[in-house]
């Protein structure tokens, strides 16, 4: 030991007998631990590094959507989850690996797991914290743009009720992004294997969907997006409010259930994961 | 202890208690095998070869293993149905590397206080006072891959101790360490036992090394139980003389074995059981027949590794005696 044993502020062991908070309390905490780790926050310069040059080039479109409108230009809130889509997708190949690939490099689950805490807490509070982070950067412009109209003329209400169904389409986007990118971080150690196959199966889907697409072949046309988990939240877009960027035809329910089905399918596959994980 | 006293203290109720303790892994592998052992508050060495089971025993003491067979109870509570009790309560080292290098000492054992269900200012708190118990000072805002493997155990044992447990179960915490770690180490699982009052399960491999400072061993090789004692119990009668002549001890071995008396070599030293008074002064009377230089003559306590020697396969474990 460095200091001698007489050092004045050894006064020797504590017990405690305070009280211990158990599972929901570490469940919580170990989400908002995973919504700072996405930020970088309480960690170093070089870990800010990334995801706050993600969130600046989405403000960068946000600030560019914000004079638009200033102009009078009309500006659809449900636009920008779309626009900032790609963007959405580089942070989640980097952040997703960050929350979970690097506890299994790290070998920290027997720490996590012979704590109060469940295996399934640990999954849905690490999925829980990239759904909000991934929401958080999408709906995060949409309230700039907000801000910067509200204070112009037009109809305040109006520009609520847009701004509302804008986080619903970006609550699509962060579900479906996070549920899926979480599911492939899970599965391995590496982060980099893990970015890559994120990235491989959110970009070589497009443009399979994208070629479909162009065959203007009823049904196949309006089906393809299903297949493309970057398409897929504008589909649902199309059928809840009717302004999405994709052809749905009369296939909207089933976008709807495609919405549903693959972020649960990814939850169960998740939680299977960290049942079967070993120690 | 006299009757009286064992009367008066009844022993405590055990901290573990197994019975017929089985867990068959899939494939047949038996890591356990009709396991019955009860263990009391202290420090307690859990001490085989690698492989004998050591590691399969604290998971399913933590309830992260569910055993095949039989039951076993820790603090009281039985960790296949409470555990989330029992994990509240243990704190667990596990024995290979488990830390975020990324990350600073002083933050991860806070995290890692919260998800034991600490408040978020007590966490921090305890987090900071665990680590200068450990002897990490300054170096706690650090980052953790920066840190030697000696500072690396200390953040294990840290992050084991921060939410004060009544019982930290320590899978070979001085691996990888260099001499002068494993003394320092070792002290301070002797110092929370003692001072911190937190019964210690040790688990290694070197049966030398925690016999020092264990009140109790559990022995166990291939699953099974081997002996389980206090430490006192396993060494009584059971002292040696430890001779040492400048030459002639050749010699002196045979003279000492004429006159009926089983010796062993050890370095330069022959070890002779005291089983009665009478052997020092046949010793005493052999070196003076044969007129060879006596350098030293010293009862010594005999080590429990010594009975178990035979017994392990492992290099080490006998290593440590010599």
């Amino acid at each position: 030991m460095s200091l001698p044993e007489s050092v004045i502020h050894d006064i020797g062991y504590q017990r405690y007998d305070g009280p211990r908070l158990g599972r929901g309390y570490a469940a919580r905490s170990l989400f908002v631990h995973g919504l700072r780790v996405a930020f970088g926050l309480g960690r170093s310069a070089k870990a800010k590094i990334f995801p706050w040059t993600v969130i600046g080039l989405i403000g960068i479109i946000a600030v560019i959507m914000a004079v638009i409108k200033s102009q009078g230009e009309e500006v659809d809130y449900q636009d920008i989850p779309q626009i900032a889509s790609v963007l959405a997708l580089v942070f989640l190949a980097v952040v997703a690996p960050e929350l979970v690939s690097r506890d299994l490099r790290n070998h920290l689950l027997p720490l996590y797991f012979s704590r109060p805490i469940h295996r399934a807490d640990y999954a849905l509070a690490k999925l829980g914290s990239l759904i909000s982070a991934s929401w958080l950067l999408l709906a995060g412009p949409l309230t700039l743009v907000f801000a910067a109209g509200a204070f112009g003329t037009g109809d305040v209400w109006a520009e609520l009720a847009g701004l509302f169904k804008g986080y619903a389409v970006a609550a699509f986007y962060a579900v479906i992004f996070s549920t899926l990118a979480v599911l492939i971080a899970s599965i391995t150690s590496r982060r980099a294997f893990a970015a890559a196959a994120i990235a491989a199966v959110f970009l070589v889907t497009l443009p399979v969907a994208g070629v479909l697409i162009s065959l203007e072949h009823d049904p196949v046309s309006y089906l393809a997006p299903i297949g493309s988990p970057m398409m897929l939240p504008e589909g649902i877009r199309e059928w809840v409010f009717g302004t999405g960027e994709v052809n749905v035809g009369q296939f909207g329910p089933l976008y709807g259930a495609a919405g549903v089905l693959l972020p649960a399918t990814c939850v169960l596959l998740l939680l299977l994961r960290y049942r079967k994980v070993s120690l | 202890m006299s009757l009286n006293d064992s009367i008066n203290n009844p022993s405590p109720p055990p901290i573990i208690a197994a019975r017929s303790l089985t867990m068959v892994y899939p494939g047949e592998v038996r890591a356990l095998s009709d396991l019955t052992v009860d263990v009391e508050p202290g420090i307690v060495g859990l001490v085989g070869a690698n492989g004998a089971g050591k590691s399969t025993m604290i998971k399913v003491l933590l309830g992260l293993l569910r055993p095949t067979g039989g039951r076993v109870s820790v603090l009281g509570l039985d960790p296949a149905v409470s555990a989330d009790e029992v994990r509240a309560r243990v704190g667990y080292m596990p024995e290979h590397d488990c830390l975020p290098p990324d990350m600073i000492a002083a933050e991860f054992v806070t995290h890692m206080a919260r998800m034991s269900g600490l408040p978020r200012t007590v966490a921090r708190e305890r987090a900071s006072e665990t680590l200068r118990h450990v002897g990490l000072y300054e170096e706690r805002y650090r980052q953790i891959g920066g840190y030697s493997t000696g500072m690396k155990q200390r953040v294990k044992l840290a992050q084991a101790l921060v939410h004060d447990p009544d019982l930290l179960l320590l899978d070979e915490p001085t691996n990888g360490l260099d001499p002068a770690g494993r003394e320092a180490m070792l002290a301070m699982v002797e110092r929370i036992g003692n001072e911190f009052g937190i019964s210690v399960v040790v688990c290694s491999h070197l049966l030398g090394e925690v016999e020092r400072i264990c009140d109790s061993l559990v022995a166990i090789e291939a699953g099974r139980l081997l002996r389980a004692d206090r430490i006192e119990s396993m060494t009584a009668g059971l002292d040696v003389l430890a001779i040492e002549v400048a030459e002639g001890t050749e010699e002196l071995a045979r003279a000492l074995a004429d006159r009926g008396l089983p010796v062993r070599r050890e370095d330069r030293a022959l070890l002779v059981p005291l089983a009665d008074e009478d052997v020092y002064d046949v010793i005493l009377g052999t070196v003076a027949d044969l007129d060879l230089p006596l350098h030293r003559l010293d009862q010594r306590r005999h080590r429990v590794a010594e009975l178990f020697a035979s017994k392990f396969a492992s290099e080490e474990a006998v290593d440590v005696v010599a």
